[in-house]
């Protein structure tokens, strides 16, 4: 075991202020664009955390409206991502698909968002009907626009319709103006649109953090994976930078919509804009964590030095690390992209927050790339990141470990409006389908999609970003792409089903979960799809032997995910909950829960609201949405225990080049797990053995998580778990429900 | 022979809390360390010698996602 110690005589001596800039198109952008609607408003700051309004737009008939936040909207659905599943819900029908009309994109901050005295504050929930899953998608996103949104005077923004032509939604939040403006020509790209349209609307160089852009790209408008980039104002670099909401192809909807981008400009951030009950706690709170951080971090996961890319060379030590289309958990070429690398390459210089007051900063950037190819070749960038989820998926996922190039694909998905979990995970579905012959350079368009080849990589990409060609198939996502295949005849459809890593219809994100049964069940039993931000446990189960029995694992596959719920309602980001512990936190009873930020975040929401809350209370809080969602999902013909069927590639070794990779280890399981004898067994009897163990202990796990939830065997949730959630003042909720009991 | 994480590890005299690491290679930092349910603080990894027979629980905090 080794410590990475931070040595800044290594770092890559960057000019963290230079890139190429764009704004010689701002002109023309602006003689493109065109008032087609403009409403007056009276701006607001919250009170205890809301505002009490939200925003309807209707970006077809250009109907503006305000919508009052009820006590029942706060008491049930708390905001963020309750407060879209609240308005989803009242927008849609069952019938209603991702591309009709009302289906809507719901904004919402969460009433702690905006806080600057903790980190990690600044989040927004997006959430839409996906066009990958059928089903609500929610994606957590950093960037200044949910916080400013609020401090215009919104808890949330709801957008529905259809523009005809391009349209940009300006909300002024000091001036008390809402604008829609079509815009005819100018850039559709993310780097390029931001910063345009950030000095467009900001009133002097002064002004520029105050004014956050919310864009696509233009991949979303040819494929079904589009991701949103939220922006923030970096001072330091003086340019414009980006969080994304990338899952579940809400970029998509956008563009479907014909949004170009949504621009908020609000009041200059100050540490008192939510009014909370008691600022104290909350000044207090924050002190102690700032201070555990500075202390801490440096001896803990480095945050502040490598973000969240600190874990690749640990995944890839406990053989988690996604391979090859998550066939193996390490690679020897990893240190080529692991944090010792991007601790120098990225700029150290400077502190990386998405929102203010962050100290956790992990928003790292690394300045100074060069683009080697497609329509910015040649221009000098700044790549937000990489993340952990960026260097596994679109790396060692794929087999790519030049450190640039992956820079670049990471570059490319920003700027084009595409999820790098999903690009990544789709791609290398692509590239083992050629390395087994299901595709080939005649059916990919002449693409040589080869383990490690970054180049076709990277053509695939601009070609889905064109809508041409192999790349637009791409951009249906793995799902979509299965099926394809197999009606093309092109491979076997076990053998197409089984490596597709998909769930819902979403994409896996990047850890390995063969060796864990319940993170088999932290991905595939999920409301949204196989995102880790319900349920991290890996390390609980595989590693620490922590929860060995179907009941242990079902008890931390009901805590965890309504834990983690709950930072989506209120505005929080996951990160600072446990990516650094306090000094004593071993010394806590359930360390592996960090008690003391639990109490912190209780602390902070009564602070804020003055709604006074204990631990248990947040878990009913995040159980009563969480629930919600499940029903919702039935509700669109989806939510039942046939759609949380995992792909036979995260329960266990499809081929026998991964049986035999790890063969001492399976053979093992089949002599202390199953009671059986390996010898003499062929490969290929003995992964059927593992098979049958590894479907029938899914199931069995299926079985208890959906007991412990308080739903049937089938997935839904029953009649006397609606009443203890008070779900049941909803009839329609308890309609959709009875319909199957 | 101890226990480590309810799996068996060969033990030698002298064998360290840090040596138990190195062998697992348990490289993630934020470990909490119980041997004999007695818990070990993380400037004691490398001083701290585990007896032949204990049980050994490293427990790793969360992280990911």
């Amino acid at each position: 075991m080794s410590q990475l110690v931070f040595d800044p005589s290594k770092v890559m001596d960057i000019d963290y202020t230079k890139r190429t800039e764009y704004l010689d198109q701002l002109e023309a952008l602006r003689a493109g664009m065109r008032t087609v609607k403009e409403v007056p408003f009276q701006p607001s700051l919250p009170d205890k955390g809301y505002t009490n309004r939200t925003l309807y737009v209707n970006v077809g008939s250009l109907e503006v409206t305000e919508k009052p936040v009820t006590q029942q909207m706060k008491d049930v659905f708390i905001g963020g991502r309750g407060f879209g599943l609240y308005h989803l819900w009242n927008a849609v029908k069952p019938t209603t698909r991702w591309n009709d009309p009302e289906n809507e994109i719901v904004i919402s901050p969460g009433p702690v968002a905006g806080m600057t005295q903790y980190a990690g504050t600044g989040k927004s929930l997006v959430v839409s009907l996906s066009p990958q899953t059928d089903i609500p998608i929610d994606s957590n996103v950093g960037g200044f626009y949910g916080p400013l949104l609020k401090f215009s005077g919104f808890d949330a923004l709801e957008l529905q319709g259809k523009a005809e032509k391009d349209i940009i939604l300006f909300i002024d939040g000091v001036k008390g103006l809402i604008r829609v403006e079509e815009v005819a020509g100018g850039p559709e790209d993310s780097h390029v649109l931001a910063e345009l349209l950030t000095h467009l609307y900001a009133e002097g160089e002064k002004d520029l953090p105050n004014v956050s852009v919310v864009s696509t790209g233009a991949a979303a408008a040819h494929s079904l994976i589009g991701m949103l980039n939220f922006s923030f104002y970096d001072r330091r670099r003086k340019c414009v930078r980006f969080k994304q909401a990338g899952r579940g192809g809400i970029g998509t909807v956008f563009r479907d919509k014909r949004i170009r981008a949504l621009v908020v400009r609000g009041p200059k951030v100050a540490g008192d804009l939510n009014h909370p009950v008691d600022p104290e706690t909350i000044a207090k709170t924050g002190i102690k964590y700032h201070k555990e951080i500075r202390e801490n971090d440096g001896g803990q996961c480095m945050m502040r030095r490598n973000g969240t890319a600190h874990i690749v060379e640990i995944m890839d030590a406990y053989d988690l690390l996604p391979v090859h289309n998550f066939q193996y958990g390490s690679h020897p070429e990893v240190h080529k992209i692991d944090s010792s690398y991007w601790q120098q390459r990225c700029t150290q210089h400077t502190v990386d927050g998405c929102w203010y007051g962050c100290s956790m900063a992990c928003a790292k950037g690394a300045d100074g790339l060069v683009l080697k190819t497609g329509p910015y070749k040649g221009d000098m960038v700044t790549v937000d990141g990489p993340e952990y989820e960026n260097a596994a998926g679109l790396g060692s996922n794929c087999g790519v470990f030049d450190p640039d190039y992956l820079l670049e694909l990471n570059f490319y998905c920003d700027t084009y409006g595409i999820c790098t979990i999903t690009y990544g995970t789709l791609t290398a579905f692509v590239m083992e389908c050629y390395q087994r012959g299901i595709l080939n350079k005649e059916r990919t368009g002449g693409l040589e999609m080869t383990w490690g080849n970054a180049e076709a990589d990277l053509e695939m990409m601009h070609r889905m970003a064109r809508g041409e060609g192999f790349g637009k198939i791409a951009g249906l996502g793995v799902k979509k792409m299965k099926e394809y295949f197999i009606q093309q005849g092109w491979g076997d459809p076990q053998l197409i089903n089984d490596i597709g890593m998909e769930n819902k219809g979403l994409e896996y994100s990047q850890y390995m979960s063969k060796e864990s049964l319940a993170q088999q069940g932290g991905y595939a039993l999920t409301n949204k799809g196989p995102q880790h931000d319900e349920a991290w446990l890996i390390f609980m189960d595989m590693v620490n032997k922590q929860i060995p029995t179907f009941e242990d694992k079902a008890e931390a596959l009901y805590y965890f995910p309504l834990f983690r719920t709950w930072f989506g309602l209120n505005g929080f980001c996951k990160l600072p909950w446990n990516d650094v512990v306090p000094a004593n936190n071993s010394e806590q009873p359930e360390a592996h829960k960090v008690p003391e930020h639990v109490q912190n975040y209780v602390d902070l929401f009564s602070a804020t609201t003055g709604v006074k809350i204990d631990k248990e209370d947040l878990i009913m809080q995040s159980a009563r949405v969480y629930n919600f969602q499940r029903v919702f999902n039935i509700r669109m013909g989806k939510g039942l225990r046939l759609h949380d069927a995992a792909p036979y590639r995260s329960l266990g070794p499809v081929t026998k080049e991964e049986y035999e990779s790890r063969a001492e280890r399976y053979d093992q399981q089949i002599i202390t797990e199953m009671g059986l004898d390996p010898a003499g067994k062929s490969t290929e009897e003995k992964m059927a053995m593992h098979r049958k163990w590894r479907t029938d202990r899914f199931s069995k796990l299926m079985d208890s998580v959906y007991t412990r939830r308080g739903w049937t065997l089938d997935g839904v949730p029953t009649l006397a778990r609606l009443q203890e959630l008070g779900l049941d003042a909803f009839p329609e909720v308890v309609d959709v429900v009875k319909q199957h009991l | 022979m101890i226990l480590v994480n309810e799996e068996p590890l060969n033990w030698h005299a002298g064998m360290t809390v840090r040596d138990i690491l190195r062998v697992r290679n348990y490289r993630f930092p934020m470990l909490v360390i119980h041997v004999n349910d007695v818990l070990v603080a993380k400037a004691d990894y490398d001083t701290t010698t585990v007896p032949d027979g204990a049980v050994v629980k490293v427990i790793h905090l969360i992280s990911g996602g």
